[in-house]
């Protein structure tokens, strides 16, 4: 493993962590079954759910590797056990390297400050009797990386970077629309650093006008900050404009994986066609076109 | 042009809040014919759900404040009593809903609730005969083994299915229109691309009216004929579907427009976005209330426009835009 270079204290400029194209994120044959258990005295386990079935994929510094699936593909849960949120039935995550399948929650806390998460709703995600700058600051404080003076100075670069005024910083969540909302959860994602940014379906819950404006900020952080993302998303349009390579899940498998374009372009497996023959074309003539090739049923 | 069935004239739509008259609706006229589709566009916030739920008399209440004028087949529905409103809901005006899960009564099967909902309106039918129209209706939204699942609760059906069962409910009686309120927007791509299938056969076959209701100008683009675009409680535009997507007249539906992500185009660089956020309804700025948003605006633009005509050649259209016509077309670019 090699050393962060020097990060310029209470500095957001985290450019030393680029190192792009060399393996940041390697998950090797992953599995999450869910036991389904029956009996009167004593469980016994009559069944599996198999949410995540054996998935493989790795992650470069400073790309974003798209996760397309429906719900029930397991997507959700694949993330909660990268990030160990979920204990996986078996299989490696490495990140950096590292072996971190299987640690404990206290030896995954100094982890945390490095894998940060993005969820979609950004009305669940927030402690609604918190001030933003408290949301904001938490994970610095409770990370002991900044306190005082220096936490608040710090809070505010962050409203600032992501697009949110100072004046933000004494309200609560509920004076803010779900943009806005967003936005705090990114810059709580963000507050520590992070290396890696897994964002699960950070736009499917947003008003159409606001879409593109969390897109464009978190395509801009990644410029800036040279983030990695695992971005986990339905809707493969939204996934195709912000990803490198696009993984496509099915049933708790990756069935197809390959760069962006080439999978919504040239998509090889049978379950990734369909996908893409199913999302609406936003223009008449063309919609007229395929129902006409298609024909209705 | 045939005749209308639905009618709406200047409807508009406020509550009282403790912040104010919250004008949720300020202004809607549409007419819906039998066998169309109309679209209803718009963001939270915009409008276009509490626009169908008034027509139907859902919004009634003493906080409520209704004017303007809707009618069905000559039928007034927003003063009707309480009795008339019923039996046009349902029975002549059908709705479906976004979440089918809150739609039905989780602890009734979806025979006995489809049936239900038929002899209250037809007291004759007995419970055999509505159980057997059940079936029918459910084999009709294309569930397979209907016969089986008639007896299934509703949490036993999967998401698609479930919105199935919902429409089969709402046509349990027949309807000349169906409203559909964001119908697809909680389901799986590959699920929505069935229910919108759905929707365009019953039209077709049933010639059944339909006002869609939604977000997602791709789900517009693949049902609708005509399209209202609303912000922030008024339509914006008007138009033919292609009127709509190939000569958009107001900014803020090139901003949405422009802001998709589509997947028979290169990807570009950046998404083009539309800044801001929309304007609270308590707070509305003065004058066109994009403005604040808008790359376009002018000193005109304090101004309300008007929803009119604003082109020689296509008499149809409306939109409320100050913007010269021609230089729209050129600034759209």
């Amino acid at each position: 493993m090699t050393a962060d270079g020097p990060i310029s204290k209470g500095s957001l400029d985290v450019s030393a962590h680029r190192r792009d194209g060399e393996v940041l994120l390697e998950v090797h044959d992953l599995v999450k079954h869910f036991p389904v258990k029956r009996g009167l005295l004593f469980d016994r386990e009559v069944d599996r759910i198999r949410a995540v079935d054996g998935v493989s994929f790795t992650v470069n510094r400073g790309e974003t590797l798209g996760l397309v699936g429906e719900s029930g593909s397991g997507k959700s849960t694949l993330c909660r056990a990268v990030l160990q949120l979920t204990r996986p039935t078996s299989g490696s995550v490495r990140f950096e390297g590292r072996e971190i399948a299987g640690l404990s929650r206290r030896a995954m806390r100094p982890l945390r400050r490095q894998l940060q998460m993005i969820f979609q709703d950004p009305y669940a995600s927030l402690n609604p009797r918190k001030r933003i700058g408290q949301i904001v600051g938490d994970p610095l404080r409770l990370q002991g990386v900044a306190s005082g003076g220096e936490l608040r100075r710090q809070v505010r670069e962050l409203l600032d970077r992501v697009g949110l005024s100072p004046e933000h910083h004494d309200r609560f969540p509920h004076e803010f629309s779900g943009g806005q909302r967003q936005r705090i959860g990114i810059a709580r994602a963000l507050a520590l650093r992070p290396k890696l940014i897994l964002a699960d379906e950070p736009v499917s819950a947003l008003d159409v006008s606001i879409r593109a404006q969390i897109v464009n900020l978190l395509d801009d952080l990644q410029d800036e900050l040279g983030l990695t993302y695992v971005f986990v998303a339905h809707d493969i349009g939204v996934v195709r404009h912000v990803a490198d390579r696009i993984a496509v899940m099915h049933e708790g498998r990756i069935v197809e994986e390959g760069p962006a374009d080439r999978v919504c372009e040239q998509p090889r497996d049978a379950y990734t066609k369909t996908l893409l023959a199913a999302v609406p074309i936003p223009d008449p003539r063309e919609a007229r076109a395929r129902r006409q090739t298609v024909g209705s049923d | 042009m045939s005749e209308a069935l639905l009618s709406v004239r200047d409807l508009r739509v406020g509550f009282v809040t403790e912040g104010g008259l919250l004008q949720a609706v300020d202004g809607i006229s549409f007419d819906l014919a039998a066998g169309e589709v109309l679209a209803i566009v718009g963001e939270s916030g915009s409008g276009k759900s509490v626009t169908a739920q008034t027509m139907l008399g859902l919004t009634r209440s003493t906080n409520a404040r209704i004017e303007g004028w809707a009618s069905y087949r000559g039928t007034e529905l927003l003063e009707a009593d309480d009795a008339a409103i019923r039996d046009i809901r349902g029975e002549r005006i059908a709705m479906v809903f976004q979440d089918p899960m809150t739609s039905f009564n989780p602890v009734y099967r979806i025979g006995a609730q489809i049936g239900e909902a038929i002899r209250a309106h037809r007291r004759d039918v007995s419970k055999d005969e509505a159980r057997e129209r059940a079936v029918e209706l459910l084999d009709a939204v294309g569930i397979p083994g209907a016969e089986r699942r008639v007896d299934s609760y509703p949490h036993e059906l999967s998401g698609g299915m479930r919105q199935r069962a919902m429409i089969a409910m709402a046509l349990a009686l027949d309807p000349e229109v169906l409203i559909a309120d964001e119908p697809t927007t909680a389901l799986d791509v590959t699920v929505q691309a069935q229910i919108l299938r759905l929707l365009e056969r019953l039209n077709r076959e049933r010639g059944l009216a339909t006002i869609l209701i939604t977000h997602d100008l791709g789900v517009v683009a693949e049902t609708a004929d005509r399209v209202l675009v609303m912000y922030a409680g008024r339509v914006v535009e008007q138009g033919t579907l292609d009127e709509i997507f190939y000569d958009p007249q107001h900014p803020y539906t090139w901003g949405l427009l422009g802001s998709l992500t589509r997947l028979d185009r290169e990807r570009p660089e950046r998404l083009p976005q539309i800044e801001g956020t929309p304007p609270s309804l308590l707070d509305l700025p003065p004058g066109c209330s994009f403005r604040p948003r808008c790359p376009h605006e002018f000193e005109k633009c304090s101004e309300l426009p008007g929803l009119e005509a604003r082109l020689p050649e296509a008499p149809g259209r409306r939109d409320r835009c100050w913007l010269d016509p021609a230089d729209k077309r050129e600034r759209r670019q």
